[in-house]
């Protein structure tokens, strides 16, 4: 799983390591760290952001040893959708169901659209709307964007996919 | 002072671009030691043919006030077969039924054993392998940078300033026409119908829209360069096209607030060559706005290359053709 985590470090050297050092030793991934050194919280600790690939569970464990090593963890979350994708539709969205067509990336259960604007000018004129799919990973992402080209094909729906852009040289 | 004679088959836009070229450069050019002699101009109507070398200023005053540069009955064929020259300029209209005339012309050319240098997408759309190989069996150049892109030069990018690199993959907008009716629809968000007809009245787009707006002038270019860059056998057939007439300006906004444009992108990796509406970031190289054409090639050693400019023009596509000719009077 992906965790993101808001640790407090005490404001003395050595206390970025103190809190990276048990992550490694449970075999985590770190992705992320965001350390704001000139930012501190009213209990006069330094507020750190990372992010993680971790087993589940080894989680609890992991909190016990940050936390007896004077590491305090203020917040744990859980990135599950880390992937995402903007594409446009066009076509007579709203008479083709645009429930069902959501449904059918939702109930993947490893995507889901998150965001979606609609425009209708005029009944009987086609609408247009940008949907935004968030999934748990690229490969995920890929076979959510497979399901909705069938289902525009299907629908005779028009969709407008962003280029490649992560296609940089080996 | 090496002298170079070349004939200019089809006198329409282009060919008049490559004469008027032509007669601009020709100082420039004797100062480099290169003199060009165009001993043959042919359009649909007849032809003009001298051995000694044609006044190009008087053939395109003709062409301006009768419609045609024609002195004599000589076809294209019998300039292309029996007047002695070294490079044949063919410049024909592009035809994607059947690539003729251009394609009998360029076989012609490389059997009588002229080197060619063309405009003319049609048949290397077509039946570019075979081109090829009549060119190399021959001994001859066959150079096409003004089929794609006007005046950017794709293909002498790739295979001279690039050489030695693999390429990856390469995206681009290969069609002015399509770039602008997109462009002034997200500026003015006005609907696709009256945009086109706005650039049909600026001469940006064709009476018969159909090649640009359903992507298929994009398809065939991006044939060629599939051809030409990865060695492939396709056809325009071969491309997965969709073409621009469905998008409406509602999606044009939606782009632009999430910081999109859609632009028709042509696309070539591997085996797969699309043309489809795409959305491009707003800040990403390949968004360029108006009739610019752009592409950008991804190779292992030089990473990404975007190259942008200008995809039509008489004197645009006759720059392409002028520095294919001279890297034939150079290397010939």
């Amino acid at each position: 799983m992906i965790v993101s985590m808001t640790l407090e470090l005490k404001d003395i050297p050595g206390q970025l390591v103190l809190a990276l050092a048990p992550i490694s030793e449970l075999h985590g991934n770190i992705m992320s760290v965001v350390h704001q050194h000139d930012e501190k919280t009213p209990r006069g600790t330094i507020p750190v952001q990372i992010t993680f690939e971790i087993e589940h569970k080894v989680l609890n464990k992991l909190i016990d040893r940050l936390e007896k090593s004077g590491v305090g963890v203020a917040r744990v979350g859980e990135e599950r959708l880390r992937s995402t994708v903007s594409v446009i539709l066009i076509g007579h969205i709203v008479h083709s169901d645009m429930g069902d067509t959501i449904d059918r990336i939702d109930s993947t259960g490893f995507a889901e659209v998150v965001d979606m604007s609609l425009s209708m000018p005029a009944i009987e004129k086609t609408s247009s709307s940008y949907l935004v799919i968030n999934a748990v990973g690229e490969k995920e992402l890929s076979i959510a964007l497979d399901i909705l080209r069938e289902v525009a094909h299907k629908k005779d729906l028009l969709m407008i996919e962003p280029i490649r852009q992560n296609s940089e040289a080996a | 002072m090496k002298t170079v004679r070349i004939s200019i088959i089809g006198f329409g836009a282009v060919g008049q671009g490559v004469a008027r070229s032509i007669l601009a450069k020709r100082e420039d050019l004797n100062k480099q030691g290169i003199d060009l002699q165009v001993v043959g101009i042919s359009d649909s109507k007849g032809s003009e043919i001298n051995a000694g070398g044609i006044n190009l200023k008087s053939a395109l005053e003709r062409k301006k006030n009768k419609g045609t540069v024609a002195k004599g009955k000589e076809n294209a064929l019998d300039i292309i077969r029996d007047v002695e020259h070294n490079i044949v300029v063919e410049a024909t209209p592009t035809n994607i039924e059947n690539g003729e005339p251009g394609l009998g012309n360029m076989f012609a050319a490389f059997e009588a054993g002229r080197h060619v240098v063309t405009s003319n997408k049609g048949p290397l759309a077509l039946r570019f392998k075979e081109l090829k190989e009549a060119a190399e069996d021959n001994g001859l150049y066959f150079r096409y940078e003004a089929t794609v892109g006007g005046a950017v030069p794709i293909f002498n990018l790739i295979h001279e300033a690039l050489a030695g690199n693999t390429v990856i993959g390469i995206e681009g907008i290969l069609n002015g026409t399509t770039n602008y009716i997109l462009t002034r629809m997200a500026e003015e968000r006005m609907p696709y119908e009256l945009v086109l007809k706005e650039a049909q009245e600026l001469g940006i787009a064709e009476a018969d829209p159909t090649y640009d707006v359903e992507g298929i002038d994009s398809a065939c270019k991006l044939v060629i360069i599939a051809n030409s860059v990865f060695g492939q056998d396709a056809t325009y057939r071969d491309v997965e096209v969709t073409g621009i007439t469905k998008i409406t300006p509602e999606a044009l906004e939606l782009a632009n607030k999430n910081n999109y444009v859609v632009k028709l992108v042509c696309e070539a990796r591997g085996n797969g060559l699309t043309v489809a509406p795409r959305l491009v970031p707003k800040r990403h190289p390949l968004a360029v706005g108006g009739t610019l054409n752009v592409a950008s090639i991804l190779t292992d050693l030089a990473g990404r290359i975007t190259i942008s400019g200008k995809g039509a023009g008489s004197i645009e596509t006759a720059s392409s053709i002028l520095s294919d000719i001279l890297f034939i009077a150079r290397n010939s």
